[in-house]
């Protein structure tokens, strides 16, 4: 049952996650800063979406050279 | 049908096509080296299981979740899904991570397959049935995943459903005619594309889906609407080809002393 249990937390932690959690820490952070942006001081939807497309494909970015710097 | 609607078919085709190719190598590297009966049978338990997974996961998204966050749930998966297959992609492309190699995959799961034991010609031989069940079933949920997120934020199942049945169909048709792994099917650039079209379109759903924590729970607009979608492709698509460039240029596999692809995991 143990094993059951196990196999079945790791494949939906595989088919979420995936295999670099940095990817989804980094989605999720960015959309979480976005949601208090957008409580705090709503911005204008089509100035404010845009701005969220830049910062997930800086967050993007932030994973890929974090993967890649030189040990 | 519409522009909308071809581009739904074809992200689901080719992602569909992707994941199948790789069932079908599990699938042909089970029938071939043990039992064709018992590989088939479990190929039939996991389409059965995948119905039944369709059907509870679809009806609890549709039922439980307003649009706007149904649009954030799922937009934020696929931007997940999307960015793995990317970043893999971005490493391939860089020469940073070693390419996708179906025969590589189908020789080591024959080799599996024979270091498993002896088949038991009576009853089922269970090794064959529970890899292929197995194999079937996960490559089946993310094709599934795909329809579901999709077909819902689009408002479009069957374009969703019937692009599937079509990749899906083609790489099945074709492997059971060469009864060899499809390790001629360019994988490595179309999960490239895929990885560019899921993280468009679930960059696109997740910031619309932040609209429900606003008084309303309405969906944020783009600029342009849907057309913002064509726009993200080609910001993804610039952007990562910008990366591969800064990767090769500083790639530490590139020094003759260094190994190449084992750079990153």
């Amino acid at each position: 049952m143990r094993g059951f249990i196990r196999g079945f937390a790791h494949f939906w932690y595989d088919f979420l996650i995936g295999d670099d959690w940095k990817i989804a820490a980094a989605v999720v952070t960015t959309l979480v800063m976005g949601a208090a942006v957008l409580l705090a001081f709503s911005p204008r939807d089509l100035v404010f979406t845009p701005i969220m497309g830049a910062g997930l494909m800086v967050a993007f970015v932030v994973v890929l050279r974090i993967d890649t710097r030189a040990k | 049908m519409d522009a909308a609607a071809w581009g739904l078919g074809t992200a689901v085709f080719l992602a569909s096509t992707v994941e199948m190719v790789e069932a079908m190598t599990i699938v042909l590297a089970m029938g071939m080296t043990r039992s064709w009966r018992s590989t088939l049978a479990g190929v039939a338990a996991s389409l059965i299981a995948l119905a039944a997974f369709t059907a509870a996961a679809g009806y609890a998204l549709v039922t439980w979740l307003p649009e706007a966050a149904l649009q954030l749930v799922i937009g934020t998966l696929l931007l997940i899904f999307g960015l793995q297959w990317l970043r893999k992609a971005v490493l391939r492309s860089a020469g940073r991570k070693a390419l996708h190699d179906e025969d590589q995959i189908y020789a080591e799961e024959v080799e599996q397959a024979r270091s498993a034991g002896a088949v038991s010609s009576p009853g089922l031989d269970w090794f064959s049935f529970v890899v292929s069940f197995k194999g079937v079933f996960l490559e089946g949920v993310e094709i599934v995943f795909i329809v579901i997120t999709f077909g819902l934020n689009a408002h479009n199942m069957p374009v969703a459903i019937v692009a599937a049945v079509l990749g899906c169909a083609l790489v099945a048709a074709v492997g059971i005619a060469l009864r060899h792994p499809l390790s001629r099917v360019p994988e490595n650039t179309l999960k490239y594309v895929v990885g560019l079209l899921l993280s468009a379109f679930g960059t696109f759903w997740s910031v619309e889906g932040l609209g429900v924590l606003r008084p309303g729970r309405e969906s944020l607009e783009w600029p342009g609407e849907d057309l913002a979608i064509v726009a993200l492709v080609a910001a993804w698509f610039v952007l990562s080809r910008i990366l591969v460039a800064v990767l090769r240029r500083t790639d530490p596999a590139s020094s003759p002393t260094a190994p190449a692809n084992q750079t990153v995991r």
